[in-house]
This record gives structure tokens, sequence and C-alpha cells, in this order.
């Protein structure tokens, strides 16, 4: 009944969004987030400073009307520093969900239809789980050198694992139900019936482990700067201006607090949109009466 | 397998978590391996001569086959041999056991922090389900789960040992010189570990009550004139210490993971400190010794937890 299932799937998909645009906490994460973005995307605008110009007579200002956020010890504008941080920060946190999914929902779905390679691989999560994801990243991004790239790697690497969980464990009731069995029988071949059949029927669980490998993403990012391996200074980062303004933080405070802030927001706001993700799209963690 | 004594299904567990036991070890001793250029050079550092270099290989049997290092190492680990520190000057065991005092005290006793009051603020939540107790506590909950621990801590030293001067800033002192001591030098440290989990714990348990709130057996026991109180603590509470107890394995990994990070601020001289000091420095041995630790502590967490679970819920049964 092609016909059929056709005319459902717009109006589906329409209810799924309609779902999101009135849960309370998807449309606050939303709106965090695409305020940070429009403020990291809108920097030049909204502070007229280079965030690299030093200024060595206007060094550790405090808040004032010229510097809302301050001066750091270089003289240079923190609120400057802190919007184009949110470049490198939120494009770190959205390359490492991206790339983690990707992986996850590979080694996922291979791992669901494949039982010959399910034990191997599902054996070397386990293994890789076993050690603490923010470790890993350390080990992983010490060993690559200080770039953005391999802090991307790193954190990706970390997040893989869980992610590959999630997707099986969706993928091994997917792959039993009719459809797919339908698939089968019509000659379907493995990469189709994973590719068209499986996959799509994982997208809520993955999406939802996604928005919260975002939120644990930027966190670790600035975990792996202030210990001193992430994106390498004098451009800024969230985390690597917080710990350039450590040592300052008992007389200039607003180094390291603006910073630190920007974090929070942005980690909040990923976990409010993956909770509203996971309230409408996973319909067995559903909580909300 | 179905009526198999708990007993055999515990033997059981403990053989399943063989193979990703001799994973992890393979892991930490490939790593070594699998990091882009040679071990040799980079430890050797890069104006080192080539004799230096040849010199540390064969230091480190580098030179041997892959598989002869690997089977080499492992008869060490059986005999409790992790190696020798390249950088300080002792063994990586003796490293290990100076410093494990001090991460197993933060983590226990963030551990203690958490627990209680993950579980409280959670229940608390879930019995005011809608109110604004619940938003309230959810709101907190969510705040704990995305401050960045380090940051926190930065502030915390600031706050109290700077500012107000009630704590000491940084440093540990062990519990033999006294348990008052010992506990100002953790209480800071320990919060802050503890915010994450405590945030994570109660939306854990949040919403694992109220899901049990909404079993049938719920309206029975209010049907037949138990009061709210009692139905939540006889009935409810019971049935959702079950998803709690896997939350809580899950908190003591995420802690051990945290402390790593917390040790960095506080300058608590613990495994964390030493590992990423390791990592940064490139002393391998102890790179190896340190991530063999903590998956090997992971394993033994979750082999727990599921023991528990059987003692608890005589319904689970592994496949």
């Amino acid at each position: 009944m092609p016909v059929l299932v056709e005319s459902l799937r717009p109006r589906r998909r329409w209810r799924t969004v309609r779902r999101l645009a009135l849960h309370r906490s998807f449309n606050l994460g939303f709106a965090i987030m695409l305020a940070l973005v429009l403020g990291a995307l809108l920097a030049p605008l909204l502070s007229g400073s280079d965030p690299m110009a030093m200024h060595v007579r206007l060094r550790l200002r405090g808040p004032s009307a010229a510097f809302p956020f301050g001066t750091d010890m270089f003289g240079r504008d923190v609120l400057a520093r802190v919007l184009y941080g949110a470049r490198l920060s939120l494009w770190i946190g959205l390359a490492t969900a991206a790339l983690s999914g990707a992986f996850g929902a590979l080694i996922g779905v291979v791992a669901a239809q494949f039982r010959i390679l399910e034990g191997l691989l599902m054996r070397c999560m386990d293994a890789l789980m076993a050690f603490p994801a923010i470790l890993l990243a350390i080990g992983v991004s010490a060993a690559l050198g200080p770039e953005t790239g391999s802090v991307i790697a790193a954190l990706t690497v970390a997040y893989i694992p869980r992610t590959a969980r999630i997707v099986r464990a969706s993928a091994l009731v997917v792959r039993e139900l009719e459809y797919v069995e339908a698939a089968r029988v019509a000659g379907a071949g493995a990469a189709r019936i994973i590719l068209r059949h499986i996959l799509p029927n994982c997208v809520g669980p993955l999406l939802v482990q996604v928005s919260f490998v975002f939120a644990y993403a930027i966190l670790a990012e600035a975990t792996l700067s202030f210990i001193g391996i992430g994106p390498p200074p004098p451009a800024p980062s969230w985390g690597n201006i917080v710990a350039e303004g450590r040592d300052y933080a008992v007389d200039a405070w607003w180094i390291m607090l603006f910073p630190g802030i920007a974090i929070s927001l942005a980690t909040l706001a990923m976990n409010l949109l993956g909770d509203g993700l996971r309230d409408v799209l996973d319909p067995r963690l559903k909580v909300e009466g | 397998m179905t009526r198999s004594a708990p007993l055999r299904r515990v033997v059981w567990r403990l053989l399943q978590s063989v193979p990703v036991i001799l994973l992890v070890a393979l892991l930490a001793f490939l790593l070594l391996h699998l990091l882009p250029g040679d071990p040799a050079v980079i430890i050797a550092g890069d104006q080192a001569s080539p004799d230096a270099i040849a010199a540390v290989r064969r230091q480190l049997g580098l030179d041997q086959p892959l598989l002869h290092q690997l089977l080499l190492w492992l008869g060490h680990l059986v005999h409790g041999d992790l190696g020798q520190s390249l950088l300080l000057n002792q063994s990586v065991l003796s490293a290990v056991t100076e410093r494990l005092p001090v991460t197993a005290s933060l983590t226990a006793l963030s551990l203690v922090m958490t627990v209680p009051l993950g579980i409280l603020l959670g229940g608390v939540a879930a019995c005011f389900r809608g109110t604004w107790i619940d938003t309230l506590v959810m709101l907190l909950a969510l705040l704990g789960v995305s401050v960045p621990s380090f940051w926190l801590a930065i502030l915390t030293v600031i706050l109290f040992s700077v500012t107000l001067g009630w704590l000491p800033s940084a440093g540990y002192v062990p519990l033999s010189a006294g348990v008052w001591p010992w506990l100002t030098s953790l209480i800071a440290p320990a919060l802050v570990l503890s915010l994450f989990q405590i945030g994570f714990l109660a939306r854990m348990t949040r919403s694992a009550m109220l899901d049990v709130l909404d079993a049938d057996y719920i309206r029975t026991a209010r049907a037949k004139g138990l009061g709210p109180w009692r139905t939540v603590a006889k009935h409810a509470f019971r049935n959702t210490l079950i998803p709690v107890i896997t939350a809580t394995g899950i908190i003591l990994s995420l802690l051990i993971g945290g402390s790593i990070v917390v040790e960095q601020v506080f300058a608590l001289p613990g495994i964390g400190r030493l590992v990423v000091q390791a990592i940064l420095a490139r002393d391998y041995p102890v790179v190896q010794g340190t991530m063999l630790l903590f998956g090997f502590a992971f394993v033994a967490i979750n082999v727990l937890i599921d023991v528990i679970y059987t003692l608890v819920d005589p319904r689970v049964r592994y496949g």
C-alpha cells in the first residue's frame, strides 16, 4: 500500500515538528542556541574590536561601556574574544556531534545487521567505554598535537562507543519488524535494508544522543583547553579564554567569568534541546505527563 | 538458565567480563603503537642522537616484534609488574598506589554526597510533578550537568579560599593527619565534583519514579486507602531503586572521570593528576598503567552493579 504510506508520511513529520515547537524546554534551548550562534556569526558587528588586538595600556580593565566584559592581561577585548571564541567552540561541538553520530550509527547498524561482526565490534566499544571519555580525549588530543582537528578527532573517538551502543539497540528492535522482513523477502540487499529501512528508523534515538554529545563536546573542549591541549592560542576558544584568565581570576574575575557562562549556556541549551527531542522522538523514555 | 542459582549467575557474569578485560589490556598496550610517530623518538626528544634513540628503543623493548612485546608485557602484568616510569624514578605500581588514596577519598566523599541528595531531589521532583518545585529542582539539576567543573572549581577556590578564607586553596591532607584536616582539604573538590552527578542522578531518579508512579499497583495502593507518603515510601521508592542502582554505577564511573579534571584545579596529588602529567610528558608506562587501572575499575564496577541487581531483583537474568 505505497499510496497510503506516502500520504501519511508528511503529516506525521509535521506532527513531530509541531510537538517540538510546543515543547517548552526545547524552545528555551533553541532560543539560547540561536542567540549564541547569531552572536558567533555577527561577532564583527556586535563588537567593533579585533579579538587578537593587544592594547598594553588597557590591560586588565574591568567591565565598562567601552569593554562590556572588560579586557584581559594583554589588553584584548574579552567580549570580542568570547564572541569569536563561540565560533571555534560551537564548531568543535558540531563537528564532534556529526562525526561521532555518523561513525556511531555506522558501527551500530553494521553490528546489528551482521551477527559475525557484532561480538567483535561491540566488545571493542565496551573496552573503549571502559576508559573515562575525558581521559581518551586527553590522550588522543595530546598524541595528535594541539590543533583544532585533533581535538575534534579526540572527542569523536571518545563519544563513538556510546552512540554505537544506542544505535545498535534500536536497530536490533527495528530489524525484527515486519516491513524489514518484507523488504528482505522482496530481495533487498543488506546495504539497501540498512540504508533505506533500518537507519531511518533509528534516527530518533540517534538525534537525541547526538544533541547530548554536542553538549558534552562543548564541555570537553573547554576542559582540554584548560589542561593545555585544546585549540592553540592566540585564537580564542571559550576553554582557552578561561584557562588564560585563571591566573588572574582573583583580581580580574571578568576574564574567566564570561566565557565560563558562555560554556554553561551552550551546554544548557544543548541539554534542553536533547530533552525535548527525547520526549518527542523517543516514546519509550517519554516522562512528561 | 531459567532457574539457575544466583551464585551461578554471578559466576557467569564474571566470565562474561573476561574478554572485555583482555581487550582493555590490549588497548592500553596498543596505545603506545597506535600513536603517530615513533615512540622512541618522541620519548628521547626531537634533538636526540640516533644512538640515544636506539638506547631508548632497546630499553623499552621496542626493537622486539609486536606480539613478543605484548606477551612480555602481559607476562609482567600477571606478576603485578607495570614497568618503570620514565620520569618519576619509581615503578608505575608504586606511583599508582601512592596516589590511589587521594582519588579514592575524593571519589568516595563525592559519592556519599551525591547519592542521597540526587535521589532525594529526583524523588521530590517526581512527587510534585508539574509544580514549581519540580521546575526548580529540574532547572538546578540541568545547571549541574551544564556548568564546566573546572570553571566552577576556580570560582569555588576564589570564593571559599581566597575571599572568605574558610578552606585551604589547594593540596591534600592524608586521613592519617586527622579526619578534620582531611575533610577540609577534600570538601570543596568533592562538592564541585558532585554537582554534575547530583544533577544527573536527580534527572534519572525523577524519570524512573514517574514511570513507577504511573504503574497499576500504585493506583491499587492508593485505591485501598494508603496515604500518598506511605505509597511513595513503601511501593514507589523500592521499585525506583533498580534503575537508580544502574545510575549509581554510571555515576561512580563518571566520578572517576570527573576526578581527573577536578584534581588538576585543586592540585590534589591523585591518579588523575598523575595520568595527565604522564600524558603531557609522554611517560608511556605510567599512561598504560593508569589506563589499565581505570579500565579495570570500570569493568569491576559494572560487574558489581550487575551482581547487586541479581540480589535486588530476582527477575534479572543474563542472556
